[in-house]
């Protein structure tokens, strides 16, 4: 638990630094030991399947946007004080503080951690092999249970993916 | 983009090959052990992206043509929906048909091996066009 609450710190620090820092280069490299962390904090907690995603992803993420940022060094954002931000942040305290008296009340009606909140996940656990025959349950619940949910993501990729391809290139169409 | 050292060509060289059997083992494994279409998708792609990023854009689009890959996205997407139509077919949406076989061997749990290898290639081929549309498309912008 103590090693859970030091990588929760260290991941703090490293979102914080991703925000405020001037430099472009050092908020990306801060924000993929975030993502590091994450994926620890993953295995520790007994998850070796969102583990391996979150490295993987965060390897890619983090090339592309080194990739980006490499490229254009212009980018860096003036940052100057005025009373319209000060009044920005003042409301945006507030609204913290507000949030986090509510989210404190709400958060003693919540299940402790680990628990399961659903009587339907049971099942899965329970006769998820016996049902699906599969070693691994994790890819037997997103593939089998859930295969709905699945196919949604996987549209869901694919049409970003299309968009982002269609956003982002600059050859454009010849109009004959 | 010209590519790196002679160093990193000749190491990317000899790792290329590994890295995309390491991916296809985590996609085709994805049902015994942790892992799965997803996260060797990714894997795949990663590899892709030190080929691009190695030998620059110029050699690495010879060997692997980024029209090709557009063109894997979408048949990843569509075995995968092949994956349950099939099932409506014989039953309900998703209904798995194939037999179980023995656990823990490869060719067990049904569909979910053909599913894993669906996501794999949609995603490896996805993640890695926009790689390239993120990375590339820029350079020939720019000229």
């Amino acid at each position: 638990m103590v090693l859970l609450y030091g990588l929760l710190g260290f991941m703090l620090i490293g979102a914080i630094i991703a925000i405020e820092t001037k430099d472009l280069l050092s908020s990306v490299i801060s924000v993929g030991a975030m993502g590091m962390a994450l994926s620890i904090i993953f295995l520790i907690l007994g998850a070796p399947d969102l583990a391996i995603v979150q490295v993987v992803v965060e390897v890619i993420a983090l090339i592309m946007l080194l990739r980006l940022v490499v490229e254009r060094e212009d980018v860096t954002i003036a940052h100057r004080y005025r009373y319209g931000e000060v009044f920005a942040t003042a409301a945006g305290l507030v609204f913290f503080g507000i949030f986090i008296v509510f989210a404190s009340i709400a958060y003693k009606g919540m299940p402790a951690f680990g628990e399961p909140l659903l009587t339907v996940s049971q099942r899965y656990i329970t006769e998820g092999f016996t049902i699906s025959r599969a070693g691994n349950i994790v890819t037997s619940i997103l593939l089998e249970f859930r295969a709905y949910d699945t196919l949604g993501e996987a549209t869901v990729i694919f049409t970003s993916i299309v968009g982002a391809v269609v956003i982002l290139r600059k050859k454009g169409r010849i109009h004959k | 983009m010209k590519g790196m050292t002679l160093i990193v060509k000749t190491i990317t060289r000899l790792l290329f090959g590994f890295i995309i059997m390491f991916g296809v083992s985590i996609v085709l494994y994805g049902h015994i052990t942790p892992g799965g279409g997803f996260a060797g998708g990714v894997m795949l792609a990663c590899g892709f992206a030190l080929l691009v990023l190695a030998f620059g854009k110029t050699t690495a689009i010879e060997i692997i043509r980024e029209k090709s890959f557009e063109a894997w996205d979408s048949v990843g997407s569509l075995l995968f929906l092949g994956i349950a139509v099939a099932g409506f077919f014989a039953g309900t949406f998703f209904f798995d048909f194939l037999s179980r076989g023995t656990p823990l061997r490869l060719i067990s749990g049904g569909s979910l091996l053909w599913s894993n290898c669906a996501i794999g290639i949609k995603v490896s081929a996805g993640i890695f066009t926009a790689f390239i549309a993120l990375s590339g498309f820029r350079m020939s912008g720019k000229r």
